[in-house]
């Protein structure tokens, strides 16, 4: 299980929380699993987010392995000038 | 990568060499957006909307296609439909369909064999509007009651019940934020304003375009990422992408703002039409303020609590943001980054983008950093006033350190926010001397660093010197450092290298340079191919001397045997080595391809020294230090020159630049002369200093660099101008006439 930090207004699709657990060991398994857990996820996760790992945002890295010692938090899509 | 394992003795890394682009630019050599023509070459006109939000009952075209040497006519009519989310957004910025949407608003496009004549037969497209109610501030058109924009617009963020022109929502923060405001001694709460401001490259935004009956087409262009034209251009008008090969010219500044497509498939769409001609299409300053994207305008409230020491025990924001009439005002990056400097047991941040009859925003360097550092970083100053404190031991006593939760979420990895402090502290800048209506104003500022989609393959040619090919086109000083990176690894004189910026026909997928990554991504995806040509050439080595490849090793431009068990053989240089590839296994070359990680983020801390005339209310800088982390500087002239260059554009954005509507929604002021960004004789020299606390990601440390400097500059000014002449700025720009009307109101 890896523990998912999101941000705190998706607590609206997740019974009110905003740390979120689920069975996954890459990014792709574990946003698949919090879409199939909270289907109200689904269009925020698919409209385009970036995914902080151990503190490093991570655009584009769906088959990176994950594992319940890493700190995962989602975020708004990061987008730079 | 730990940090002791990054390359600590360099011999090109960190020096200063002339500039690759320089004579070209100074001689005018170098070939820009506006340079490229070809036979047949057609020139395009764009008819635009006078009006912000207007119906589009009718265009008729037929007066101007009767136009001799008028050879085509675009509306919306000539686009594909049936395009969703951003793919639509695009489409519609790029041609208004039912409702026009802003002043300059796109509505139709007209090629002819001359400009002239294509502007004069634009005049006699002559298209009927119902006129709408529109809206173009943030807090206007976040009232219930506001004209809408564009029903359904709103993405799944949004709760029922919000204002129909609110498209994205969120919050996000930690820890308990009323018991962090009740254990503070002191709890203060403002409102901030910034207006929408542009990046104002000098080089307007200009292309050629090239479009066949049977889908293939060329482009020529100024842009910050042609790959992203490719894709963008090809889903507006339905093309293969692979079918449009893009070439992107020299580029006069881009900032964020060339990193999207405004006209670009227009002159596409005109050229199919028009028998396949090329078209080119270059825009008027008029047409780059109306009709490209500025950055956002916010309205933003800030809470922050502290303890007499300073200490910060919570921080709240809710920013609104209007970035025009499309999603994607960047009020999520300003959240990330408004409190990103300090540790923050309890935090929240609400954020609103908000739709409104302006052009569609684009992205400008370190988007939506210096709002949030402007409200944020303002209100932190103010407190330290009211209690006293030294703003810059309070800074030092809240910054963030390696491992620190950051007031967005995750931990930081490496970084320098302390260590530049520090620096900024010991500048000798911070012990000049004041006088009266002077005053010293410090900020700090934050930013990502972005890895991103990146491609790139190098080549050792013939006589032993080496080419790079990128798709990161270069606008700070990315071919320069590139080859210092190449050039340190391969152990050949930087002069021996050369980098290209190729078209996409010649590599795999790169994002653009955005995100301060070029140097960064771009880089380090060279220093990976490098690595691999490397390698081939101590095989080729290791093979002519008949020995194991593991047993041969790279240094100082040459294959030499790697230990006395190895062999004695003499080394074998890059130059030996090249001039036989031929008849040793071919050519010797290599390639990286990813989404490039290690990404390395950058803190900045800015002074200024002010003097404001009590009389006028016109503010004079007299002095600006800017110190910041680049991990490591590759070419420190160009890393001073992107910090430099991010503090003129946020002290225009500080006491200036601003865009100007009329009671009609009609900006009123189009031109450089009236929209008015900083010049070299408004300024003093910007003083520098390069912190360098090396990011562990970069085979040498590198950090992105190009965005931070732009951030400091807004609250650095205000905080200077308060103690110059007492009056607290909370409105911009911080122009001669309100900083008058702030003085008159504060003498009564």
């Amino acid at each position: 299980m890896v523990k998912v930090n999101l941000w705190s207004s998706l607590r609206r699709f997740t019974e009110g929380k905003t740390e979120v657990e689920v069975e996954a060991t890459t990014v792709k398994e574990m946003l698949d699993g919090l879409k199939a857990a909270h289907p109200g996820l689904g269009p925020i996760l698919d409209a385009g987010i970036s995914v902080a790992i151990d503190g490093e945002v991570l655009n584009g890295n769906l088959h990176k392995a994950i594992s319940s010692e890493n700190e995962i938090f989602i975020l708004q899509r990061m987008k730079g000038g | 990568m730990a940090k002791d394992d990054l390359s600590t003795h360099l011999k090109y890394v960190g020096t200063r060499p002339d500039r690759p682009d320089g004579l070209d630019k100074v001689t005018g050599r170098a070939r820009y957006g506006a340079d490229i023509a070809a036979a047949g070459m057609l020139h395009a006109a764009v008819v635009r909307s006078p009006h912000a939000h207007a119906r589009i009952i009718k265009i008729d075209t037929s007066k101007a296609e009767a136009v001799a040497g008028v050879k085509a006519v675009v509306t919306r009519a000539d686009f594909p439909t049936g395009l969703t989310g951003e793919d639509w957004n695009l489409q519609e910025n790029t041609m208004a369909g039912d409702k026009a949407l802003y002043d300059g608003h796109a509505v139709a496009a007209v090629a002819a064999t001359t400009s002239l004549l294509a502007k004069e037969a634009a005049e006699l497209v002559e298209v009927e509007y119902e006129i709408l109610p529109h809206v173009t501030d943030v807090d206007e058109a976040i009232k219930p009651d506001a004209p809408v924009i564009r029903e359904g617009a709103a993405d799944a963020s949004v709760p029922e019940g919000m204002p129909a022109n609110v498209v994205k929502y969120m919050e996000f923060g930690h820890g308990d934020i009323e018991a962090g405001f009740a254990e503070a001694d002191l709890v203060m709460e403002n409102t901030y304003k910034t207006e929408a401001t542009h990046q104002g490259y000098i080089e307007p935004q200009a292309c050629m375009g090239q479009l066949g009956k049977d889908g293939k087409g060329e482009m020529w262009v100024s842009t910050q990422g042609h790959w992203y034209i490719r894709k963008m251009s090809a889903a507006v008008l339905g093309l293969e992408a692979s079918q449009l090969r893009v070439t992107p010219s020299e580029i006069g500044g881009g900032f964020g703002g060339k990193t999207t497509i405004f006209m670009e498939p227009l002159s596409l769409a005109l050229s199919k039409k028009a028998g396949g001609r090329p078209v080119k299409i270059v825009m008027s300053r008029a047409e780059v303020l109306r009709a490209t994207g500025p950055t956002a305008s916010a309205s933003m409230d800030v809470k922050i609590g502290m303890k007499k020491d300073g200490t910060l025990t919570a921080a709240r924001a809710e920013f609104r943001m209007q970035g025009g009439a499309f999603p994607g005002a960047p009020v999520d990056m300003a959240l990330y980054c408004a409190f990103a400097a300090y540790k923050l047991p309890n935090v929240e941040h609400i954020g609103y983008d908000v739709l409104a009859n302006r052009p569609k925003c684009a992205a400008y360097r370190a988007p939506g950093s210096p709002m949030g550092a402007f409200a944020a970083e303002s209100l932190l100053d103010e407190m330290c006033h009211k209690l006293g404190l030294d703003p810059l031991e309070v800074r030092k006593k809240n910054a963030v350190r390696e491992g620190d939760k950051s007031s967005y979420g995750p931990k930081f990895g490496s970084i320098g926010l302390i260590e530049t402090l520090d620096a900024l502290e010991n500048h000798p800048n911070m012990q000049a001397p004041l006088g009266p209506n002077q005053g010293r104003g410090i900020a700090t500022g934050y930013w990502f660093n972005h890895g991103g989609e990146t491609s790139v393959s190098m080549a050792i040619s013939e006589d032993g010197t080496a080419q790079v090919s990128v798709g990161t086109p270069d606008i700070g000083g990315s071919r320069a450092s590139i080859a210092l990176m190449t050039a340190e690894a391969l152990g050949i004189p930087y002069e021996n290298v050369r980098v290209n910026v190729v078209e996409t026909g010649a590599l795999g997928v790169n994002e653009p340079t955005h995100g301060s990554r070029a140097t960064f991504a771009s880089g380090k995806a060279a220093v990976e191919s490098t690595n691999q040509a490397i390698a081939e050439m101590c095989r080729r080595a290791a093979a002519e001397w008949g020995i194991a490849p593991e047993a041969v090793e790279w240094r100082d431009g040459a294959a030499h045997p790697a230990g006395p068990n190895a062999g004695d053989f003499p080394p074998m240089s890059i130059q030996e080595i090249a001039v036989k590839m031929g008849e040793t296994g071919g050519p010797i070359s290599g390639h990286h391809e990813g989404n490039l990680d290690g990404v390395g983020a950058s803190f900045g801390a800015h002074a200024v020294d002010v003097e404001v005339d009590p009389e006028t209310g016109r503010t004079t800088i007299l002095r600006y230090l800017v110190v910041q982390d680049a991990g490591r500087a590759i070419h420190p002239a160009y890393v001073e020159g992107q910090y430099q260059g991010g503090a003129v554009q946020g002290i225009g954005w500080a006491l200036n630049e601003e865009y100007i509507y009329d009671d009609k929604g009609r900006l009123q002021n189009p031109v450089f002369l009236d929209y008015r960004i900083p010049v070299a004789s408004d300024l003093p020299m910007i003083d520098t200093v390069i912190v360098e606390v090396p990011n562990p990601g970069h085979p040498y440390g590198v950090r992105g660099v190009g965005e931070t400097g732009i951030t400091p500059p807004l609250p650095a000014l205000a905080n200077a101008i308060q103690n110059a002449v007492g009056v607290r700025m909370r409105d911009l720009p911080m122009s001669p006439v309100k900083v008058l009307a702030a003085i008159k109101a504060q003498n009564g």
